[in-house]
């Protein structure tokens, strides 16, 4: 018996890992019409199942991976890893209407610039409140506030010790759950309901992966529209903050 | 047949995912700029060019929607393996920082995409 299951997780991780997923999101359909009468997205309940798993993998395994590190549910790791998640937020891109997308492009590129400068301004005005007072380590736990990826990007560039790095991806990774969390909460007074403002948000919540989550739960037809600018996110976090922001900010410390 | 979408797909993907090392790379930058995003590009600019030759059958579309509806199983995948722990254990800085960059940037959405549609009317 515990040889066959050894089998089919050493070998089927990837099925086990699609049909884990399949029952959580069914859970989720039954929890979202018992309890919310299907007011809440069962993809957000979904979701949210999910990050609870991944806390409680993580304090199982000590691993970085969440659920994913259990040996059972690794295939996890690559139904859920960069490269499946890219693929399919192309595809969304399929039934992007173009003119939508074409007359939000400004306001989107304006939302994009915000969403690197606040969180970079909002990190570094926190450090500077804990204490923190030289500008590689302001740099970068206000990179971190960017995006997860932002931040050690930025303080591996401005040679931030290590500490200082961790407590940056902390606040990267807390503020990818968050957005996922709140997303679909706050999505009314947003106003979350249409292509343009899907593209403002994703310019300014920023992290895809954060993106990503919470658009999917409050209305999937706006995720392409909110991936096509939170993708040149990071790109322009990781220019813009050892760079530009760092050298304004070296002058201000 | 299915697979002529999915290839499509992927080669859309790689491409863009391509585009975006190359622009990284030139602009100095330790990261994929907007790979996927030049990626969405490519495949919308592929539809149409499929959709006026006539190309666009049925088959191909189902090779690419099955994964735009699997998306989120994936998103939901992507989110159990996430380091929930690390975020959680950061400390009131790591806290205060996250819900206060996350509470701003969701004021903004809200005068920004008002301040779009005023524009509009």
């Amino acid at each position: 018996m515990t040889e066959i299951a050894g089998k089919l997780i050493a070998d089927q991780s990837l099925l086990i890992a699609l049909a884990l997923v399949g029952a959580l999101m069914g859970a989720s359909v039954v929890v979202s019409r018992l309890l919310s009468r299907g007011r809440i997205h069962a993809s957000a309940i979904a979701i949210l199942a999910a990050l609870a798993l991944a806390w409680w993998g993580g304090v199982l395994t000590g691993g970085k991976k969440g659920l994913a590190d259990l040996p059972a549910f690794a295939g996890l790791a690559l139904l859920g890893g960069a490269m499946l998640r890219d693929f399919a937020i192309v595809s969304t891109a399929f039934e992007v209407d173009a003119a939508e997308a074409r007359k939000a492009g400004l306001l989107g590129a304006f939302a994009l610039l915000l969403g690197t400068v606040v969180p970079f301004a909002v990190g570094v005005g926190m450090a500077w409140s804990f204490g923190y007072r030289d500008a590689v380590s302001l740099a970068t736990l206000g990179a971190g506030a960017v995006t997860y990826i932002v931040g050690p990007v930025t303080g591996a560039a401005l040679g931030a010790s290590s500490p200082v790095m961790a407590l940056s991806i902390a606040t990267g990774v807390l503020k990818a759950v968050l957005v996922m969390v709140f997303t679909p909460l706050c999505a009314r007074l947003m106003g979350l309901d249409n292509p343009r403002s899907a593209m403002v948000f994703g310019g300014l919540a920023g992290t895809v992966s954060g993106v990503a989550g919470g658009l999917a739960a409050t209305d999937p037809r706006l995720v392409p529209y909110g991936a096509l600018t939170a993708t040149f996110h990071t790109g322009l976090g990781c220019l813009l903050c050892p760079s530009l922001l760092f050298l304004a900010l070296s002058a201000l410390v | 047949m299915a697979i002529f979408g999915t290839a499509l797909l992927a080669l859309c993907t790689l491409l863009g995912v391509a585009l975006g090392e190359a622009l990284g790379m030139a602009l100095h930058v330790k990261a994929n700029v907007g790979g996927v995003g030049l990626a969405m590009l490519l495949l919308m600019a592929a539809r149409a060019w499929l959709a006026r030759r006539g190309w666009l059958t049925a088959q191909l579309r189902l090779g690419i929607e099955f994964w735009a509806a699997l998306y989120i199983p994936i998103v939901v995948a992507m989110a159990a393996q996430q380091n929930v722990v690390a975020a959680l254990e950061g400390g009131p800085m790591v806290v205060l920082a996250g819900i206060s960059t996350v509470a701003l940037c969701f004021t903004l959405v809200a005068l920004l995409s008002r301040l779009g549609r005023r524009g509009d009317d």
